[in-house]
């Protein structure tokens, strides 16, 4: 599998970055019930670099997507910036947003039966946004989406067909497709295979892998499932409490995180041909922090199993943890104390699929 | 006028939220059509429900010949009240009437009668009762037609504005408002009316007829002129609390799917918010405001008895009003029945057309 | 025998269990306070029922009294009268206030009656399922077809003129809504495992029916009630003023028939016509507030968007 992708692991740095996320923050409410969802967050991603975001549930990926094109509501305050090719999303009018939806950057759901209108049928709902962004005619749209929908594996005789009437695989299809429609030059996958068999998932994750590097797309793809984002993307991010906590080159935040939320995370997840772990899978005790109540100091140090006394009063940044790595844990980097550092993922080799 | 509430407290009733519906649960999610898109399909599935209308409407007919018998009184001493009739007099009437055979022989004949359309004659009016009603049929439809036209159009429309601002000083005022005419007695709401715009109080003057369809015999065109202006208080108490109940209706349709996913993902193909809420939002919030649409008109048809009543207008409402008092069973039952009729017919519409708005349910 | 050595007294499940619904009538309560709305109804519910109960001391019986009456017909509102008279002579404010007892009472008897009948059948409907729950279900659609307003009239009619007859009315024909949405909760509750669990130790059929489906049922069944009940006093009225109400009680709908048949409409009488629809709707819309308020703190999912 490393033999087909073009391994992007270096921090990007040189040229205008597809994506440049700077210092984003996302607050629901306001005055006293305002709830943090997103902490102050830094992206950077180039055209044919996939970055996985990882996290629980409530650390604030989902929100973060939408964000991404300001499709939270309205009682969402959103600061920071938000450079997609240079423009900030953020301050964009609300034209030029309409405009850069879907044709600069595009969602692929999760929950296709949800994300899909169930009373239009799939070839319009695919051909809509071309409509609307390209000028095509309606013959030229729906000979579109039909290719598109060869693309993503499936025939163009069912862009007659009504969501109800596909499989949960053949709908996320679909919602590939549909996200394709505008040559967007970013992808923004949430969850896109959470609600799949492992089977299709695998075919899924391929499908979006071949054509974001036929394309050279840009592509973020949100999942709790480490083990997924690893094997897909090139960099991950890991996130917990609005917060990225540790990132770097996927192969190497999964198998061997210096952050110990990293490492408990990765470590969940069961190794095939580990008997070991399959008995004794290690979870993390407690539960993700409430966004309106967040502990004090390292939002982490309530779960964690190497915090210190400090841990609980000194809130971490992000510091450097190897080559193009970094980690907000005051264990990690070049003034780290000298305690045992937290315990990286297994050593075995995984198969990979 | 007098139904009850679904609360939404149910996923099943539609999320009609305390707005009175009367009918069955509406026919989307409980309506177990045709999986197979077939064509076929379908109209085995409405033949099956027009067998179903069948058995209802004999259930009514049933219903209507035996729960009037138990009116107290006999009609024959009530058309004879007062005067002097000798028993063979009387004797003549019961039989003329065929109230003297035996129960179950009357209601056969009944029943037999009823296929061809003979109801019988009215004891009040000496004359059929199809006649009558027939009569009477043009004026309640003017009337109830008229009311669900502009009705619908402006509920729907206010309504689908209100959920879609929701919150707004224009939702909560239209909410208000709905909810206030809809606790509103309609016959109180047509009286105040009349004593408004028709007698005239203070310095306004009395602009509209006190009752009636018509007034003069002029023809062509000013007759229809004459027949509108007779028109407009009527339906404009009629419009009122319907009007109320729609738009609640389809703002609580729409306000349940506002919500939905797919109405991110419009937003993030860049739409207009208007085309969002025009294009995705408003044809699923209708599929179950148009079923409930259909059911209610059934009830809008008996609600305009008491508009009838209050406005004289000669529509089957006020007929029935009059043949209670008698009691003119004849007509008392045909008009029972004709009622009853008009809401299995629209409850049997209603779940036959659904098949056609919501894919999901299959062709 | 060992006896328990700990401090606290052994509390029973009985009292454990009332201890956790009188927690959740207090959340329920704060939750309720919250919205203007229901408190507005709620407020206007008591003036009104203070009032209905009030009646004999604010106005007198004998102001009912039509041949004893302190004025003279159809008098326009003046200092000695606000409302004006009747036909008879009678002051219309005391009618009005006296009527509150019979519009509340046949309004409230009459919603309990439907949402008892609607309650029982639903329940049992539900649990029984097979060849009863069938049957009944037929008949509860059968009801449904039928305009209540026409069934109500008819029944009217062919019973006696009192005020049961008008509770009995009401009741009979607007059970069936409730039935029915009691029925789907029914089936929902008796899905969940605690019902298997409890079949499984012996429970009867009235057991369950009682003890775990009931309480389950118990927040749709009142807030359905409450907007029943404003059903049925629109319903009152509309028979009183069909002339199909108790002719020997004062009512707000037998008002409105008095006021047509005196002649109100045509003379402009507006003081004989107002006051009593005005009092029908103001209750109506109170009793749907509260119920409205009370649907939105029991499913949260309705949300402040009400």
């Amino acid at each position: 599998m490393t033999a087909v992708k073009t391994e992007s692991v270096t921090e990007p740095g040189t040229g205008q970055p597809l994506l440049d996320v700077r210092n984003l923050r996302v607050t629901y409410g306001s005055g006293t019930s305002a709830v943090p969802a997103v902490r102050g967050v830094d992206l950077r991603i180039e055209a044919g670099q996939k970055l996985g975001i990882a996290g629980e549930s409530g650390c604030g990926k989902s929100t973060l997507a939408l964000a991404l094109l300001r499709l939270l509501p309205a009682s969402a305050t959103l600061s920071g910036e938000i450079l997609l090719d240079g423009e900030d999303v953020l301050t964009m009018k609300w034209g030029r947003l309409r405009a850069v939806r879907w044709a600069g950057a595009s969602i692929v759901f999760q929950g296709a039966m949800h994300s899909l209108n169930a009373v239009h049928r799939i070839g319009d709902q695919i051909a809509e946004p071309i409509l609307l962004h390209g000028g095509a005619t309606q013959a030229a749209a729906r000979r579109r989406a039909g290719e598109l929908l060869e693309q993503v594996g499936l025939p163009a005789a069912r862009a007659d067909a009504y969501p109800h009437e596909l499989s949960g695989g053949q709908r996320q299809r679909v919602m590939i497709a549909m996200a394709l429609a505008c040559d967007p030059r970013l992808i923004i996958a949430d969850e896109p295979t959470t609600a799949l068999d492992v089977m299709i998932q695998a075919q899924i994750l391929r499908l979006i892998e071949q054509l974001v590097s036929d394309q050279a797309l840009g592509l973020i793809m949100i999942s709790h499932d480490l083990a997924v984002l690893s094997d897909t993307c090139d960099r991950l991010s890991v996130m917990y409490a609005g917060r990225v906590v540790e990132e770097g080159p996927a192969k190497q935040v999964y198998e061997k995180a210096r952050h110990p939320y990293g490492s408990a995370l990765s470590a969940a997840f069961p190794r095939i041909g580990d008997l070991a772990s399959r008995h004794a899978p290690r979870g993390l005790p407690g539960d993700p922090p409430d966004p309106s109540a967040l502990p004090s100091g390292c939002t982490f140090h309530p779960r964690c199993p190497v915090a210190l006394d400090s841990c609980a009063t000194e809130d971490q940044e992000l510091r450097p943890a190897g080559p193009s790595r970094r980690a907000a844990c005051v264990l990690v980097g070049p003034q780290a104390p000298a305690t045992p550092g937290p315990h990286g993922g297994a050593q075995e080799t995984r198969s990979t699929s | 006028m007098s139904t009850e509430s679904t609360p939404a407290l149910l996923k099943g009733a539609a999320g009609v939220d305390g707005v009175r519906t009367d009918g069955p649960a509406p026919a989307g999610p409980s309506v177990r059509g045709p999986r197979a898109r077939s064509t076929t399909a379908y109209l085995r599935y409405a033949a099956g429900k027009l067998a179903g209308a069948a058995v209802s409407l004999f259930a009514v007919l049933v219903t209507s010949f035996f729960l009037f018998r138990l009116i107290p009184g006999d009609p024959v001493k009530q058309m004879t009240g007062g005067r002097q009739v000798s028993t063979e007099q009387i004797a003549a009437m019961r039989k003329e009437f065929g109230l003297d055979l035996p129960l179950w022989q009357q209601f056969t004949e009944y029943c037999g009668k009823a296929l061809t359309g003979d109801f019988g004659t009215s004891y009040q009016f000496r004359a059929p009762v199809m006649d009558k009603i027939t009569e009477a049929l043009p004026a309640t439809l003017l009337l109830t037609g008229t009311a669900f036209v502009i009705y619908t159009a402006i509920g729907i429309w206010l309504g689908a504005r209100s959920a879609w601002r929701n919150g707004s000083a224009g939702d909560r005022f239209h909410t208000a408002f709905a909810l206030t005419l809809y606790s509103v007695p309609s016959f109180w709401l047509g009286l105040l009316l009349i004593i408004t715009l028709s007698v005239g109080i203070g310095p306004v003057p009395g602009m509209f007829p006190t009752g009636g369809m018509e007034s003069g015999s002029g023809s062509g065109f000013a007759h229809v002129l004459d027949v509108a202006h007779h028109l407009v208080l009527p339906v404009v108490t009629l419009v009122a609390v319907e009007y109320a109940r729609t738009l609640l209706v389809m703002r609580s349709s729409l306000l349940d799917e506002m919500g939905s996913d797919y109405l991110t993902t419009a937003r993030a193909k860049g739409l207009r918010d208007d085309l969002v809420r025009r294009r995705h939002a408003v044809p699923n919030a209708m599929l179950p405001t148009v079923t409930l649409l259909f059911v209610n008109l059934g009830n809008t048809v008996a609600g305009a008895i008491l508009v009838e009543t209050v406005f004289s207008w000669p529509g089957l409402g006020g007929l029935f009003y009059q043949a209670l008092s008698v009691p003119d069973l004849p007509l008392v039952q045909a008009l029972f029945f004709v009622f009853a009729a008009a809401v299995i017919l629209m409850n049997t519409l209603a779940d036959v057309i659904y098949p056609l708005l919501d894919p999901r349910v299959g062709r | 025998m060992t006896t328990t050595t700990d401090a606290a007294p052994a509390i029973g499940p009985r009292a454990l269990t009332w201890a956790r619904r009188r927690h959740a009538a207090a959340r329920f309560w704060r939750q309720y306070r919250g919205h203007r709305a229901g408190l507005a109804g709620l407020a206007v519910l008591t003036l009104i029922a203070l009032t209905a109960l009030a009646a004999p001391l604010l106005v007198g019986a004998d102001s009912l009294s039509v041949t004893a009456a302190p004025g003279g017909p159809l008098e326009e509102p003046s200092a000695a009268f606000p409302l004006g008279t009747d036909q008879f002579g009678r002051s219309l404010l005391a009618l009005l206030v006296w009527g509150t007892r019979v519009s509340l009472t046949v309004g409230l008897l009459a919603a309990f009656l439907s949402v008892a009948i609607g309650t029982l059948v639903g329940i049992t409907a539900g649990h029984f399922k097979g060849w009863y729950g069938n049957v009944v279900m037929r008949i509860t659609d059968w009801f449904l077809v039928m305009p209540t307003l026409v069934l109500a009239i008819a029944l009217a009619t062919v019973l006696s003129r009192s005020l049961w007859t008008t509770v009995l009315a009401i009741g009979v024909t607007t059970w069936p809504t409730t039935a029915r949405l009691v029925r789907a909760q029914t089936l929902s509750v008796e899905s969940r495992p605690y019902i298997e669990r409890s079949k499984a130790l012996g429970g009867g059929h009235r057991h369950i029916m009682s003890r775990h489906v009931l309480p389950n049922v118990m927040p749709l069944v009142l807030a359905q009630t409450t907007l029943v009940i404003s059903t049925a006093i629109l319903t009152e009225a509309t028979l009183a003023f069909l002339g199909l109400g108790d002719p020997t009680v004062v009512s707000w709908g037998g008002l409105l028939q008095d006021a047509r048949e005196a002649g109100a409409v045509s003379s402009g009488n507006w003081w004989y016509l107002a006051p009593p629809g005005l009092a029908i709707a103001v209750v109506a819309l109170a009793f749907t507030l509260c119920g409205r308020t009370i649907e939105t703190v029991l499913n949260p999912k309705l949300g402040g968007s009400r």
